[in-house]
């Protein structure tokens, strides 16, 4: 069962990509989906302005899976959570 | 060894008509496709009417996300390519793909794009900008779209010379096919103008009518902005006989000339030096024209200037030239002016039929040449002149002559 973020991102790369969200698993890789090197940077964006958060441009460039993809977004997620109630 | 070089090819878009036949259709009749602009959110323009085209979804002709990677201005300039070289009958092989060569204009390229890219930032006040804001922006999207879709892998290029744009990229387009450096060309411009920032710069250029465009009429109150595409499919008259193809015209002549006097205000004699640069380049007389499409901008200053350099180089046979300005049904589409307008003069050299200059009430003076105006007229056209004139003082002619059938 996915969770609600891996379903964000997916539902935002489908978006991106103009494909059906069914198209995407949580294991297929940015090969199978035919996503480019231009597609990626498009796709970083989209996620970036969905979850409100910065893709370093070294971590970006390693992503090559919707998986990884999900990790990274959760970790940058977790940590401006973590950020934010650490400074409230 | 100069070669004749022939138009075997058409391709519009344009607010009278998505293809080629609309588009004639409205022109053989002098049907105006100005009309409230639709595309764009109520706002304080000083002008309310344009040629924008609310009907061309590029979802029709792309897939969805090769939709959203162009600009619109790629949109025309690809759909318009895409009659061009159908309509041609011109079947690619490999080593023709490599002696083809893709020349276009655009005066904005994906200017829309960039304005919408940076609303996120100015208004937004956000630090990220959409990635696709680059590869959209730049002007030759369209040439670019061209090539891959069509495999073509020749000489490919973008001419930004403002509203002379499209007669620039087609006149070097054609010297290029006459002097062998390609043995078919994919050439035009295309262009869309309608970003809220964009409209707004326009309208602080006080150019724009609040009403309609009227060009050489006394009442003239200024350009009505279009969007569009027009592409030419260009090719030695030798090889075009030899496959079987349709000939609507042939190319005879280009000139281009600057001013060198003002950024904004024309000049007459530029103007009339491009002319004779045609007439020139194309051995032609004077006296053998008799049709003209103007630059015909609707403007005070252009009209005025246009028919005193029209008056400058064919002197007294000035007085039996058709002269007509499609822009008045068209609107002016700046970087794709010069290619709409080439197919509208070929078209009406092939017809017979002059388009007019519509939305025309009142004779000027200062601009007393048969202007056509709002009745189509019947006439043998054995050879006409196609004039664009941009901001910078860059002046741009093509001649062209009937083709024998």
């Amino acid at each position: 069962m996915q969770d609600e973020l891996t379903k964000k991102v997916i539902s935002t790369m489908a978006a991106t990509q103009h494909i059906s969200e069914d198209k995407i698993t949580i294991d297929s890789t940015f090969q199978e989906l035919g996503i480019d090197s231009l597609d990626g940077i498009n796709i970083l964006f989209a996620l970036e302005s969905a979850f409100d958060i910065s893709i370093p441009d070294d971590k970006a460039k390693e992503i090559r899976s919707v998986r990884e993809m999900v990790d990274g977004v959760r970790m940058l997620v977790e940590a401006k959570s973590d950020g934010s109630t650490a400074s409230a | 060894m100069q070669r004749r070089v022939v138009v075997t090819g058409l391709g519009v878009v344009s607010a009278c008509g998505l293809n080629v036949n609309a588009f004639w259709d409205s022109m053989r009749q002098g049907r105006s496709g100005i009309h409230p602009i639709t595309t764009l959110p109520p706002n304080q323009l000083r002008f309310t009417n344009a040629c924008d085209i609310p009907d061309f979804d590029p979802n029709n002709y792309f897939d969805p996300k090769e939709a959203a990677y162009l600009d619109r201005f790629a949109h025309y300039g690809a759909v318009a390519a895409r009659e061009a070289i159908k309509d041609s009958g011109v079947e690619f092989s490999g080593e023709l793909k490599e002696r083809t060569a893709i020349v276009t204009g655009s005066c904005l390229g994906g200017k829309a794009s960039e304005d919408e890219g940076y609303v996120q930032l100015y208004r937004c006040n956000t630090t990220r900008c959409n990635p696709l804001t680059i590869p959209k922006a730049m002007a030759n999207g369209a040439a670019s779209r061209i090539s891959f879709e069509h495999g073509l892998v020749g000489p490919t290029y973008t001419i930004s010379t403002a509203c002379s744009s499209a007669n620039h990229a087609i006149g070097q387009a054609f010297w290029m096919v006459r002097n062998g450096g390609a043995d078919l060309a994919v050439t035009g411009g295309s262009e869309a103008v309608f970003s809220l920032g964009l409209l707004y710069a326009w309208n602080a250029m006080r150019v724009v009518s609040p009403d309609t465009c009227r060009p050489f009429s006394k009442d003239r109150k200024g350009l009505v902005l279009g969007d569009g595409a027009g592409i030419l499919i260009l090719e030695p008259l030798e090889t075009a006989r030899a496959r079987g193809a349709r000939i609507y015209a042939e190319i005879v002549g280009f000139g281009m000339s600057s001013d060198a006097h003002h950024i904004t205000q024309p000049s007459s004699e530029g103007a009339a030096r491009a002319l004779r640069g045609a007439l020139e380049d194309a051995g032609m007389a004077p006296e053998e024209v008799s049709y003209i499409n103007a630059h015909g901008t609707g403007t005070d200053a252009n009209d005025r200037t246009e028919t005193a350099a029209i008056r400058s180089v064919f002197g007294p046979h000035a007085d039996k030239l058709a002269v007509s300005s499609t822009k008045s049904m068209h609107g002016h589409t700046l970087g794709a002016a010069g290619a709409i307008e080439a197919v509208a003069t070929i078209l009406a050299m092939r017809c017979g039929t002059i388009p007019p200059t519509a939305n025309y009430t009142t004779p000027d003076p200062a601009c007393d040449l048969d202007v056509v105006p709002n009745t189509p007229r019947q006439l043998q056209v054995g050879a006409a002149v196609s004039n664009s004139f941009a901001f910078g003082g860059l002046n741009a002619v093509l001649a062209f002559r009937a083709h024998e059938r």
